[in-house]
């Protein structure tokens, strides 16, 4: 009985892993504390993803305070529709419209981060290569069978799958250093959107703890005096 | 002055006599340990629960429209909503947390036992509503595992013979989960089951306090009487157990708010990833398991391969639990001095019922399906042991005095 | 029970310690529970300034505009008006407008920015009904006075700048919202002079 459960116990592990093994993710070192990354990503999400994805839980006036934007920049360089800063952040195609498009509504990206993590949202940008047989020509190494086109094709080049698996990408604005800077800035933005407070309930916490601390001292002091009549 | 107005209430209703009963006169075992703090606590965390799911009631909008959206209105517009919201959602698994461990308490230590059955059948009941409670309330953020989650559960009555469809349909109001399933889901989980549940507690108090508190040794202390008619092993529920039970809720709070400030998200298991994504009622997550305290019976159900059958056995592991005091039949209640072979049984059950809760978290594979096979099988045969060794235990001598 | 003596003041120290720290504590759970009946970010986008445009405003009218929800008014006040506002101040309860109703940039005998226009929120300050705007038969209700606001709740009585009369429920005159000039045909309300 004993060894059947050691022998389980050490089992369970390696098919947890076994059980949940997937493409190998990238890690995303994405820093809140850094706000020039995390505008630079604001920049980037607005230009190559605003026009189809939304991040619609949230305003734009709050991510500009958050990150450190003046409501001018925010409204003159990052806005491309008619909403008002203190809206939410919907995009300018009618949903209807854009399934009719791709096939399917380009889904909300608000909480991308929380739901599928940071790493993986940054391996995703950078997972795009070519394969003709897609219908957008492209296919993606961590979203198999991937339903959009590569938008940032531009800035990091094209990236072809050798036939070791490798990717080689040619051409392109960024070098590969620079690209994975900027998909490491909107990777950021988007973390930041799947929970704008982090970083001040973050800070929060060490407070509500250090209370707790003196707290619990003063209790442990009060019951150890009363109950000295006790023992 | 105040004492005049203590008289005048007093004479209308009995309130000094209430707060003698029950608290500054309560007879407690002088010999509480660590296992007894889970008591209280879960009285702390129920009034959280109360409070804050009162406060969000204020923003949250109960429409298969509108409730994810608003959910991630409190969660950034409302102010501290963030805070509201990551206090009830750690809270309900705090409360998981603190109710296992305190009927934890209640199985090593005997506490089901005479005279003390109807308090652990209260005690049942409120886990049973708890449970009740707890799915509801997962429903109401209107993700992905919510939805998915409650179509899973809900399918369950469908393996009843006969009016199982019926049933389902019944309990959904539409024929998949809707706005209609939300609404009363959300009427039950923010006032229908709060009221049985806070009644429970009442009659679980009440319970307590006419028989009197067990204690680690399992000695009745009303037994043991001074000239005064006072247990010579008890001492006043107030100062002693509040100023503990204070120093209780310090220790515990600070792991509480390292959870809610640091890993609200619990690594997946508080809130669940998939859940962050709007119910989707033509796509499946990729892998569904129910919140982490569901799971050790969630990994009974998928043990059987039969669905009713797997109903069946899931239902039984939690009402066997409620005759526990009618199986075990040993004179003796603590574990302390009890049989190696009693301290054994709840070894293994305690292990049987953390492995199953890990089986149910991860996804079924063939060879994971007999391990969870086998631990139902020590799940359910920690009950039938006891049944048969308890009549002839053979146990230590209990002593006549608590030990510290 | 032992019996050794009983330290009373450590006792007492330590039990008014935990609770003073207990109670800090009680209080900061509260904040939270209190500042989240605060307008949200939703309601305060809501109620952003609004931009008004008020150069077809004819002498006399008054215009209706929604801020936050409440109804404010612009009227456009003609000569007589202006002229007939200086006449009546031993009739009222606050003249010189020494209760701060309105900004300090509107704290001049007309009450506004500019003399023509005459913006307030329309909400008496007695119960919080609308009054009704009355052009020309004012003089009903204040003799001698032709144009004024009065309130059909309980017959709060204010003048052209919005003072409120003696003898009425109300105890203060009109509010005036913060607001600027962007232009001669354009006001925003709810931006205080001076800020962009």
């Amino acid at each position: 009985m004993k060894k059947l459960l050691i022998a389980l116990v050490a089992l369970l592990p390696t098919l947890a892993i076994a059980a949940s093994g997937h493409v190998h993710l990238e890690d995303a070192n994405v820093d809140l504390h850094d706000k020039a990354s995390l505008e630079r990503g604001v920049d980037l999400f607005q230009h190559y993803c605003s026009g189809c994805h939304s991040t619609q839980y949230q305003r734009y006036e709050r991510v500009a305070t958050d990150i450190g934007i003046s409501a001018d920049d925010m409204r003159n360089k990052y806005m491309f529709t008619d909403a008002k800063i203190g809206e939410l952040m919907q995009n300018a195609i009618p949903p209807k419209d854009a399934a009719k498009w791709f096939g399917a509504t380009p889904p909300d990206l608000t909480l991308v981060a929380r739901v599928r993590g940071e790493d993986w949202v940054y391996s995703y940008l950078k997972g795009f290569y070519k394969d003709p047989s897609r219908p957008f020509g492209v296919n993606n190494t961590v979203f198999p069978s991937v339903g959009m086109p590569h938008v940032l094709e531009e800035l990091q080049g094209t990236p072809v799958k050798q036939e070791d698996g490798t990717i080689v990408v040619t051409g392109g604005k960024l070098n590969a250093e620079e690209y994975d800077q900027a998909v490491r800035d909107i990777t950021g933005f988007l973390v930041y959107s799947a929970e704008p407070v982090k970083l001040e309930r973050q800070a929060m916490g060490w407070w509500v703890l250090g209370f707790l601390f003196i707290f619990f001292i003063v209790a442990y002091l009060l019951k150890k005096e009363y109950w000295k009549d006790v023992h | 002055m105040v004492k005049n107005l203590i008289n005048w209430i007093d004479a209308r209703i009995p309130m000094t006599a209430t707060y003698n009963r029950h608290v500054g006169q309560y007879a407690t075992p002088t010999n509480f340990n660590f296992w007894y703090f889970f008591g209280s606590l879960a009285m702390l965390v129920l009034v959280n629960q109360l409070l804050t799911g009162i406060w969000l009631t204020m923003n949250y909008v109960p429409t298969a429209e509108g409730a994810f959206a608003s959910v991630e209105y409190i969660m950034r517009d409302v102010e501290y909503g963030w805070l509201l919201r990551y206090m009830h959602s750690t809270g309900a698994s705090a409360f998981f947390v603190v109710i296992y461990l305190h009927m934890f308490r209640g199985l090593i230590y005997g506490s089901y036992q005479k005279p003390r059955e109807l308090l652990w059948l209260f005690g049942m009941l409120i886990f049973l509503v708890l449970m009740a409670e707890a799915f509801m309330g997962y429903l109401l953020p209107w993700g992905q595992m919510s939805y998915w989650g409650a179509q899973v559960i809900i399918s369950l009555f469908g393996a009843i013979p006969v009016i199982g469809d019926d049933l389902t349909l019944w309990i959904r109001g539409d024929y998949v989960i809707s706005g209609a399933t939300l609404n009363r889901f959300f009427a039950l989980h923010v006032i229908a089951l709060p009221l049985v549940l806070v009644v429970l507690v009442f009659l679980h108090l009440i319970a307590l306090h006419e028989v009197g508190s067990n204690n680690p040794d399992g000695i009745e202390i009303k037994k043991n009487k001074d000239e005064n008619g006072w247990p010579v092993d008890g001492i006043p529920f107030h100062p002693y157990y509040t100023v503990k039970d204070i120093m209780g809720v310090a220790g515990f709070l600070i792991v509480f708010c390292y959870v809610l400030f640091f890993i609200p998200e619990g690594g997946g298991y508080f809130l669940e990833k998939p859940n962050f994504e709007a119910a989707n009622s033509m796509k499946t997550p990729e892998h569904i398991a129910p919140v982490w305290y569901f799971t050790p019976f969630y990994a009974i159900l998928r043990a059987v391969p039969d669905k009713l059958g797997g109903v069946i056995m899931m239902g039984l592991s939690i009402a066997v639990l409620f005759v526990l005091p009618w199986l075990d039949r040993c004179k003796v209640k603590s574990v302390r001095y009890r049989s190696t072979l009693h301290k054994l049984n709840i070894a293994q059950f305690a292990i049987s019922f953390i492995v199953l809760g890990y089986l149910g978290v991860v996804p079924a594979t063939p060879t994971l399906t007999i391990v969870a096979q086998v631990f139902t099988f020590t799940y359910f045969g920690f009950f039938v042991a006891l049944w048969v060794y308890s009549k002839n235990e053979k146990t230590k001598p209990v002593p006549a005095r608590l030990t510290h | 029970m032992s019996n050794a003596p009983v330290d009373t003041g450590r006792r007492r120290f330590l039990t008014a310690a935990t609770a003073v720290v207990g109670g800090a504590g009680a209080v900061a759970v509260a904040v939270p529970f209190i500042k989240s009946w605060n307008p949200s970010a939703k309601a305060k986008a809501a109620g952003a300034p609004v931009e008004v445009n008020i150069s077809k405003v004819e002498p006399g009218q008054l215009i209706r505009v929604e801020w936050r929800g409440k109804p404010v008014w612009v009227v456009r006040r003609t000569d007589a008006v202006i002229n007939e506002l200086p006449t009546h101040d031993d009739k009222l309860r606050d003249p010189a407008s020494a209760e701060m109703q309105q900004p300090e940039y509107a704290t001049n005998p007309l009450r506004s920015i500019k003399p023509e226009y005459f913006i307030a929120v329309g909400i008496c300050t007695h119960l919080g009904c609308s009054p009704t705007y009355l052009p020309d038969s004012f003089g009903e209700q204040v003799e001698g006075v032709t144009s004024g606001f009065f309130c059909p709740c309980h017959g709060s009585k204010f003048d052209m700048a919005g003072r409120v009369f003696q003898g009425v429920p109300a105890p203060l005159n009109l509010v005036i919202p913060p607001h600027q000039y962007v232009d001669d045909g354009t006001v925003i309300i709810g931006v205080d002079k001076g800020v962009a």
